[in-house]
């Protein structure tokens, strides 16, 4: 799409954002390339989730530089809105449409925005369905569904749109203990067929099976970049340590 | 029919039925109604009360003149319109009959029970000891429904019917309008139309609800709009109007513009009634879709943007949906209020129901007529007014489902 493609798919740059006064990102740069799969973890409150946020312009920064598929996001709307159709969320609540059945929660992005016929757009939600694993669900509505099965719902609704990116809030922080393998082995696949992803999560194990690279976040800075060889074997910060500590332990 | 098939079901060992509890009716009467010495006299002082207040009116009702509703039928339904253009009404009467019809007949569900109430009561209507003639009309009416039936049920496997339908229901409103008040050019225009009895308040209602609507939906996004002009002109209209009764902006109506402007422009008597209706209920209608749209979580909107829907399809699509559900029943609570506040119209001059009774009792042949007639007009918006409460719990129980 652009020259800076061949730098990367998404590029920080010194990236800051306050609410109000209160500091949350306090220069966060990186970049990633086609097909990586990037883990964030980090204490809570640290300023994970406001970080992928500002990758679609969920949440705007206010000083440095996002560009996002050779995109630079500013208070464009065009900018903002194609960046949209490129770029995949999935929520921590799931955020699934209440009043729409699982088959229109799919569907609907694809018909409205990309303006596909509606049986195509049909079509391409029941084949999503069937990957994530649901393909018997397509005419409940999601509150009929367990958890597991609702953010699955979810990533094959982000997964409609074709996206370059898909950026994940902790997907699996409001599941039950038995369905988060469900979620994360749908993850997997993604990640297997070169989708760039990145994934805010407190999953090590999905981590370390996953990740091409690992961030640690603390107080709005990115304290360690590592891959995960490195980062659960020899992890150079004193915070990075204490972190994998409690939360290997526990 | 579940009844049976739940008792059908077959226990395993350690799965027991429910206990069923049989309270005998001498033990239910002494537990609820006599279970002190103080229980037991409220209960025999106020069964001697309603059978008196019973006994009363059963005497009155045998006794009362209920001749004077049929005789005057005509003057409450339709008022001073005209016989010989009487076709008209009945003509949208048919109108509208056939679209329920088709809907009933297309879609099923509530759509259906209400063509088939429609076609009932056109049948058992034409059994009471009308004229001929309308006996005739009324069974009109039950044709139509039934046509239009037939006509949806199989019509309704063409993919562009249920889109046909939808845009005769839109244009029905002012087609009905026009029918019956006439087209300068078509049909004559029917003159006196301040005394069309009941019709007026339906007519006033009607308008009142299809267009304070929408009105309200955009007031109440634009009370929430992010452009500070716009907010703050949809919180002054609401709130200025919310803070004057509606009889107030009624007189103001009917007097004020009358003195502000120039007689030539000035709209007719009845189209500032229904005006101002209109602009008084969009206030409240917009307050009550705002406490919907609050109740919408943050993430709604966000999951929407995430997956590129713009702020206009986000507010159709996701937003608005789910909002106008949540706040049905106070909408149609609303709407229920809408069309007993068509009384008021009668305070300036426009004699709808209430008012055109109040002209039959002040005649001398009806003297004493007034509790005749009031109970009519009681019975007639309690019938409507349950109607539309019934409605709107079929609907939220069909919307109901899957709900979080
Ligand atoms: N809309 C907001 N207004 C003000 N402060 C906010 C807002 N959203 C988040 N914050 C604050 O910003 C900080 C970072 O929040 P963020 O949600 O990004 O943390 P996180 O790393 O994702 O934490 P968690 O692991 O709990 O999800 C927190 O201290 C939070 O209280
Ligand atoms: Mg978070």
């Amino acid at each position: 799409m652009s020259t800076n493609n061949n730098e990367g798919i998404i590029i920080l740059r010194d990236v800051h954002k306050w609410y109000g006064d209160f500091h949350v990102l306090r220069g966060v740069s990186f970049s990633m390339h086609t097909g990586e799969v990037l883990v964030i973890c980090g204490p809570s409150g640290s300023g994970k989730s406001t970080c992928i946020r500002t990758i679609n312009r969920l949440e705007d920064h206010q000083k440095g530089q996002i560009i996002v598929d050779g995109i630079e996001l500013t208070n464009d709307l065009r900018n903002i809105e194609a960046i949209r159709r490129d770029v995949g969320m999935v929520f921590q609540q799931f955020n699934l449409f209440p009043h729409l059945t699982v088959l229109q929660n799919v569907s609907l992005a694809p018909f409205w925005v990309l303006k596909m016929k509606k049986s195509k757009a049909e079509e391409i939600a029941l084949q999503l369905l069937e990957r994530v694993g649901i393909p018997d669900q397509a005419d409940k509505y999601p509150g009929q569904l367990s958890g597991g099965q609702q953010q699955r719902v979810a990533i094959a609704r982000a997964l409609a749109m074709s996206p370059k990116i898909m950026l994940f809030d902790e997907p699996t922080s409001a599941l039950d203990p038995e369905m988060i393998k469900e979620v994360l082995d749908v993850m997997k696949e993604l990640a297997r067929s070169g989708m760039t992803m990145i994934v805010v999560t407190h999953e090590m194990g999905f981590a370390r099976e996953v990740a091409d690279r690992i961030i640690f976040f603390d107080y709005g800075q990115i304290v360690e970049e590592n891959t995960p060889e490195d980062f659960f074997h020899n992890p150079q910060h004193e915070r990075t340590k204490l972190f994998l500590s409690q939360i290997l332990d526990y | 029919m579940d009844e049976t098939r739940k008792r059908s079901h077959t226990y395993g060992d350690d799965e027991l039925p429910p206990p069923i509890e049989r309270i005998p009716v001498l033990r239910w009467l002494k537990e609820n109604l006599f279970s002190s010495w103080f229980n037991a006299i409220l209960t025999v002082v106020f069964t001697v009360f309603i059978v008196v207040l019973l006994l009363g009116l059963g005497k009155w009702a045998l006794g009362a003149r209920w001749e004077v509703i049929p005789a005057n039928l005509k003057l409450l339904l339709v008022g001073t319109y005209p016989l010989e253009d009487i076709w008209r009404i009945w003509t949208t009467l048919y109108l509208i009959s056939f679209l329920v019809g088709s809907a009933g007949g297309s879609r099923g569900g509530l759509m259906r029970q209400i063509s088939m109430t429609i076609a009932i009561v056109s049948v058992v209507l034409a059994i009471l000891p009308f004229g001929l003639m309308t006996r005739g009309w009324i069974l009109g009416m039950g044709a139509s429904t039934g046509i239009g039936f037939l006509l949806g049920h199989f019509g309704k496997r063409f993919r562009r019917y249920k889109h046909i339908e939808i845009g005769l229901w839109v244009l029905s409103l002012p087609v009905t309008i026009m029918l019956v008040n006439g087209i300068s050019g078509l049909l004559p225009v029917v003159e006196g139309r301040n005394s069309w009895g009941l019709m007026l308040n339906i007519i006033g209602a009607i308008v009142g609800i299809a267009l304070s609507f929408p009105i309200g939906i955009l007031l109440a996004l634009g009370r929430r709009s992010e452009l500070p002009a716009i907010r703050l002109i949809c919180t002054a209209y609401i709130e200025i109007i919310r803070g004057v009764p509606l009889i107030t902006l009624l007189f103001m109506a009917s007097i004020m513009l009358q003195l502000l402007l120039p007689s030539n422009v000035r709209p007719d008597l009845l189209i500032r009634a229904m005006m101002t209706i209109t602009a008084f209920e969009a206030a409240y209608m917009a307050e009550n879709v705002r406490g919907g749209l609050q109740a919408i979580p943050k993430g709604q909107y966000e999951a929407a943007n995430a997956v590129g829907l713009n702020k206009l399809l986000t507010t159709t699509l996701i937003i608005m949906p789910q909002a106008l559900r949540l706040v049905i029943p106070a909408i149609v609570g609303q709407f229920i209020s809408l069309f007993m506040d068509t009384t008021l119209f009668g305070f300036i001059a426009i004699l709808e129901l209430l008012h055109i009774s109040r002209s039959i009792m002040g005649n001398v042949q009806w003297r004493g007529t007034i509790f005749e007639l009031y109970v009519f007009i009681g019975v007639v918006f309690w019938l409507a007014c349950y109607s539309m409460s019934y409605i709107s719990r079929r609907i939220e129980k069909s919307l109901g489902v899957g709900e979080r």
